[in-house]
């Protein structure tokens, strides 16, 4: 049975493409781009291609804009932790979303600890920051307000310049993790408004071990890690320049495919929310319609989602991703879920597909077969 | 142990879980666990003789919850009640090649389930007398 990968938000493979042009600069340019020579400059030559695309694709003002890390989970704590410290005179509050990736929860937890307020701004039902109460939450000493531009687990995309407005109301920064977001869908810094975004590399298609933050002119951030001061010293260490390069090129790519491959995407993933809604007591989880384009999530009642996972690889040879307690390492349901007003229980039974550049239309039909025949049979297993 | 972290025979009983189902007037009905945790199992046993006769389950959870549960009905099936008491959840994770760290609470709850209608079942026992 041949392989139908649905779980792109977890782990894309790197684009062909990508990798032809990436894989020069670990078999023969492999230079240093701090070092004068000619090997330095040709690394050099290539970590400034790299920024060049990415500041395409986001249309930020210039390419000192961006700095690369090693990843969304550095740009998150280089973009929360740099900004807040950085900004201690205006106060020490710091607010996100109750949606926000746990790399973001996770640095705002460590700061409070070092005296820091976290406020957090609800979402209703589908996913959606209630602008009204992020309004009444936000004072003039927060600093930093971090929103992710769209959900991984239930795909809703916020309306971002409608946040921005709110946070700049008030003078304060915007942090966007668009780790989900970019690369499918037009993120645009300057129209949206955003102060701080972050960006992985796997996300679009590109090698894992890669990710960037835009910083945008005048925000002033402090270093998480220290060193050489590479990267405007906003971060130190030697450049990696093949996943860089990779994301580079893989930005370059999203952002030419776009329109198109969205388009596509978001047929199919229409119709797979229709065929699979088909099953008795199953709902679509985050937005119905402000979602990102290859996105499906769903919850299915009486059932568990790590069931769910296993039956559809082993039956089925499908690979989905799931909410659900069992397969996180708290053993706590997705905190995601449970923000959007689902019960405990509810949690337990979600599945999440993210589509990408393989998967077909004609694969709909396998997929929802796979789906509906692993919902009877474990509801058969079932007490409830 | 595969990429997910289960043995092989983990995912054997997941995939062909033995003895589902529930069993009409059993002798002993045990149920444990909380569909808020994720892990809600019930067990019905026929009991001749103080041997069981019979097993069945019924499990909500995970990958490890529904194996557990098919692995201590095999392990039952036929057994004294007082010697089947003594299974443990070591006992059915040791049957199955181990279980992740993790996971342990779920074989707990399957043993668990097993006492409960076992203990139903001696407290039908007792009553009847």
């Amino acid at each position: 049975m041949e392989r139908i990968y649905l779980d792109h938000a977890s782990a894309s493979p790197v684009d062909p493409r990508v990798l032809e042009y990436a894989e020069q600069y670990l078999k023969l340019r492999f230079g240093n781009p701090s070092t004068l020579h000619s090997k330095g400059l040709e690394a050099k030559k290539a970590l400034e291609d790299a920024r060049g695309k990415i500041t395409e694709l986001i249309n930020a003002e210039s390419e000192s804009s961006i700095i690369f890390t090693s990843g969304a989970t550095e740009s998150n704590n280089l973009a929360i932790k740099g900004a807040a410290m950085r900004n201690i005179q205006k106060g020490k509050k710091v607010a996100a979303s109750t949606i926000e990736h746990i790399s973001v929860l996770n640095p705002i937890k460590e700061l409070q600890k070092s005296g820091w307020e976290f406020n957090l701004i609800p979402v209703d039902s589908t996913g959606l920051v209630d602008t009204e109460k992020m309004n009444a939450i936000l004072t003039e000493d927060t600093t930093v307000v971090s929103i992710m531009y769209a959900n991984n687990e239930i795909g809703t995309i916020q309306p971002i310049s409608e946040i921005s407005r709110v946070v700049h109301e008030k003078s304060l920064y915007l942090h966007v993790d668009a780790t989900a977001a970019g690369g499918r869908i037009p993120v645009d810094v300057q129209n949206d408004g955003i102060d701080l975004l972050t960006l992985s590399s796997n996300d679009m298609y590109g090698p894992q071990g890669a990710g960037a933050l835009y910083v945008k002119p005048g925000v002033k951030l402090q270093p998480i890690l220290p060193g050489g001061g590479q990267e405007r010293g906003l971060r130190s260490g030697t450049e990696n320049i093949f996943t860089i390069a990779g994301m580079g090129e893989a930005a370059r790519i999203a952002k030419n495919e776009m329109v198109e491959e969205s388009r596509r995407l978001e047929k199919m993933r229409d119709k797979l929310i229709e065929e699979i809604l088909r099953i008795e007591e199953s709902y679509l989880t985050g937005h119905p319609t402000q979602r990102l384009p290859h996105h499906a999530s769903f919850r299915f009642s009486r059932i568990e989602g790590e069931s769910i996972l296993l039956n559809l690889d082993m039956g089925y040879n499908i690979q989905v991703s799931t909410g659900s307690a069992c397969t996180s390492r708290t053993l706590e349901p997705s905190h995601v879920l449970l923000a959007i007003g689902l019960k405990h229980e509810e949690a337990h039974g979600s599945m999440i597909i993210t589509l990408g550049r393989s998967n077909k239309i004609d694969e709909i039909p396998r997929i929802a077969k796979g789906v509906k025949e692993t919902v009877e049979r474990l509801r058969k297993l079932s007490p409830l | 142990m595969t990429e997910t972290g289960y043995s092989k025979k983990v995912l054997e009983h997941f995939m062909n879980p033995k003895n589902v189902g529930a069993i009409e007037n059993p002798d002993g009905y045990g149920k444990v666990g909380n569909p808020v945790c994720g892990d809600l199992m019930e067990m019905f046993i026929k009991v001749k003789d103080d041997t069981i006769t019979e097993i069945k389950f019924k499990t909500f959870g995970c990958g490890s919850a529904i194996a557990t549960s098919s692995m201590v009905t095999e392990m039952a099936k036929g057994m004294h009640v007082d010697d089947a008491l003594k299974i443990t959840r070591n006992d059915v994770a040791d049957e199955l090649d181990g279980l992740p760290p993790k996971k342990m609470h779920c074989s707990n709850l399957a043993a668990d389930a097993l006492h409960a209608a076992i203990k139903d079942y001696k407290a039908k026992k007792t009553g009847k007398k």
